[in-house]
């Protein structure tokens, strides 16, 4: 076993499952959407891609790409949040949420794709 | 050297070493966000407040940057104020480690050697010009690369020796001189120095090694067989070797200069002709003292010395004392043992009849000490002085010797001649077959209109891409001599300041020094020799059909279709 292994498919599987729950329910009701939910999504998959920088091979660069559209919907995400806090004049309607919560989903599917790599990878190693 | 392969970048192999100091940070600076948001405050009007994750995210960005713009949007509880003083310190340690191991990585020796190497790799694929590929940078290779430099061609060096690779940073070339300070004598650094490069032009081998070079011959030989290469060599077993696979230029500096001092011996005027026409652009050649024929002493019995005996032998009016240390080795020549650097050891050997003498010997200060020694014995001695060193040129510069044998500058000398002017070799050969009285007619006309400034020697051809204008015109069926050619074109009663030395037809002999009324056609070949200037008017002539039709009528060509139509009009109406 080995422990780097360890912990990079625990940021990769941590990443996709923060990002689930915070998608998972209503799109537009505000109670099924914790905003520290999303805080957290977002600083584990930085995390997550700052692991993947520097990996030479193919399937390390696809790996990559996925984790950078992850942060880039992610954070989407969060703007579109902060912007309905405290610049729009309505505050957060049900509306921006439904906004936040589809770019969150997004950055789910791209998540997944990382967990699918990650589990070919593990397979074609065979190790 | 190894280059890093295509998909590893820099900038990967910069953010992978930075992988633990960017983890920390997003983790400082996450942790410090959270814990702001949690902490309980006070609202302005008394209300309790909790930071919202967009201020608590602005506030530890301008605090972790240390910008401080204060309590935002109302003033802290002494909760908040308690976690902002952990942050604060946080940050500091995070940026600290990151700026540290930033720093740590751009000092070190292998990165840097990496990033020089990509560098190098991308200044040679970017070559859009034509470019030699000269390999060893030592006296040689500068005085050459000077020279290519100063004409007009890139070069691209491979330098063993990382000081001198330095240097070439330091030298004030025109053009960017790609280098990289890596063996040479492996072909994939020859690969990545341009040697398969479209643009290569010519392969030169120059490092002090035979070794080295016979390396880097055949590996041009295999990868880039089309090019020329030059080798140096110095050792006849190796010039063997390297002439067995088909090298075409082979020099041995020795051999080259034996050769031009058994030229001298026989045929002076010939001799200056040549040293005149391939010394290094931008240099003067003096007018020098002709060998004398007689009595000679070789100090040295070397490889330089044998050489030079051997190429004396021809001369049945040269004769041979050789004064060396040894033992003798050969019984053909008398033999003097001793010290050449000491007056009786000359005495012996005959200096004081002698013509001339030759220290030939391959320590620097043997050969003054000869040369001095041997002056005071006889003032009139003809002294052919050999230096090993670039560095002791000063002694020798003080030292007023009749011909000073520097290798390097003998090989940087031939390869220049044998790049730029391919045509020049077959007309020296045919010089030396000429009668001696002739090529001191022709030395004295070309100095008497050139001055002893090293001429520019150049080919020309008359084809389309060098030619357009002449060739379009002889194409249409007209006749054109070169005394008709040679005209200035900004006033054509001048001649231009250039010679016509040797002309090569596709079908046909060769003609040297060929006459004013000879014709040209399209295809041949020119050898000149002449001024900066004149090279460029000539260019002008050949290329822009309004200067050749002035050159060839004395008229001057309206430019622009209307005008030619109207000129073309009234030229009709008034040979009607």
């Amino acid at each position: 076993m080995n422990l780097e292994k360890v912990i990079f498919g625990f940021f990769i599987l941590l990443a996709a499952t923060l990002n689930f729950g915070f998608f998972i329910g209503d799109l537009d009701n505000p109670t099924h959407h914790e905003i520290y939910e999303l805080f957290a999504a977002i600083v584990v998959s930085l995390i997550a891609t700052v692991l993947k920088l520097g990996d030479r091979t193919q399937i390390g660069a696809v790996h990559l790409s996925t984790s950078l559209v992850a942060d880039l919907q992610l954070l989407a995400a969060a703007m579109v949040w902060g912007y309905a806090a405290h610049i729009s004049p309505h505050g957060v309607t049900p509306e921006m949420i439904a906004r936040v919560v589809s770019l969150s989903g997004g950055a789910l599917f791209a998540n997944v794709v990382s967990v699918v790599i990650l589990i070919a990878e593990t397979i074609m190693q065979r190790r | 050297m190894t280059p890093l392969l295509r998909h590893q970048s820099i900038i990967l192999l910069i953010l992978r070493r930075l992988r633990a100091p960017l983890i920390l940070l997003i983790c400082i600076l996450s942790l410090s966000v959270l814990g702001l948001t949690l902490a309980p405050g006070v609202g302005a009007d008394g209300e309790p407040h909790h930071l919202s994750f967009f201020h608590a995210f602005y506030f530890i960005s301008y605090t972790a940057t240390t910008i401080g713009f204060g309590e935002i949007p109302y003033a802290f509880s002494d909760q908040q104020r308690l976690w902002v003083t952990v942050c604060i310190y946080l940050s500091v340690v995070g940026w600290a480690y990151t700026v540290g191991t930033v720093f740590a990585l751009l000092a070190d020796r292998n990165l840097q050697a990496a990033i020089r190497t990509q560098r190098f790799l991308a200044a040679v694929r970017r070559l859009r010009e034509p470019f030699y590929l000269v390999c060893g940078y030592g006296e040689t290779g500068r005085l050459l690369c000077g020279a290519l430099d100063q004409l007009g061609f890139r070069v691209v060096v491979v330098e063993h020796d990382e000081v001198r690779v330095g240097e070439i940073e330091l030298h004030s070339y025109h053009a960017d001189v790609p280098a990289v300070s890596a063996d040479a004598r492996n072909p994939e650094i020859l690969k990545f120095a341009g040697l398969t490069h479209p643009n290569c032009v010519g392969v030169i081998a120059l490092t002090n090694d035979d070794s080295a070079n016979l390396a880097i011959a055949i590996a041009a030989r295999l990868l880039a067989p089309k090019i020329p290469t030059l080798c140096r060599a110095v050792s006849a077993d190796v010039a063997a070797n390297m002439a067995s696979f088909g090298t075409r230029h082979i020099i041995n500096p020795f051999e080259k200069f034996s050769e031009y001092l058994s030229l001298a011996l026989h045929a002076p005027a010939a001799w200056h002709l040549l040293t005149w026409l391939t010394g290094l652009p931008g240099t003067t050649v003096e007018r020098q003292r002709d060998p004398p024929v007689g009595e000679w002493i070789v100090c040295g019995h070397g490889r330089f010395g044998r050489m030079l005996i051997h190429a004396m032998d021809r001369e049945s009016a040269v004769s041979i004392t050789i004064l060396d240390r040894d033992a003798p080795d050969e019984l053909a020549h008398r033999w003097v043992q001793g010290d050449g650097t000491a007056a009786p050891a000359l005495e012996k050997a005959g200096v004081r009849r002698a013509m001339g003498i030759v220290a030939a010997t391959g320590n620097d200060v043997d050969n003054l000490s000869i040369a001095v020694t041997a002056r005071e014995l006889n003032p009139d001695l003809f002294v052919i002085l050999r230096q090993n060193h670039f560095a002791n040129r000063s002694l020798f510069d003080a030292f007023d010797s009749d011909v000073d044998v520097v290798p390097s500058r003998i090989i940087a000398h031939e390869c220049l001649a044998i790049l730029t002017t391919p045509l020049l070799a077959p007309f020296l050969d045919e010089i030396k077959c000429r009668d001696e009285a002739d090529c001191a007619a022709l030395f004295d006309r070309l100095t008497g209109r050139f001055g002893w400034q090293v001429p520019t020697v150049w080919s020309e051809r008359i084809v389309p891409p060098r030619a357009p204008a002449v060739h379009q015109r002889l194409a249409r069926g007209a006749t054109l001599t070169l005394r008709q050619l040679m005209r200035s074109p900004s006033n054509r009663d001048d001649e231009l300041a250039c010679e016509v030395l040797y002309l090569q037809r596709d079908d046909g002999e060769p003609v040297v020094l060929p006459e004013p009324d000879t014709e040209i056609r399209p295809g041949d070949q020119l050898l000149l020799a002449g001024r900066r200037a004149g090279r460029r008017e000539l260019e002008l002539t050949l290329s822009n059909e309004h200067a050749l039709t002035y050159v060839l009528t004395g008229r001057d060509l309206p430019g622009g279709w209307l005008w030619e139509k109207i000129a073309g009009g009234e030229a009709e109406s008034t040979s009607r």
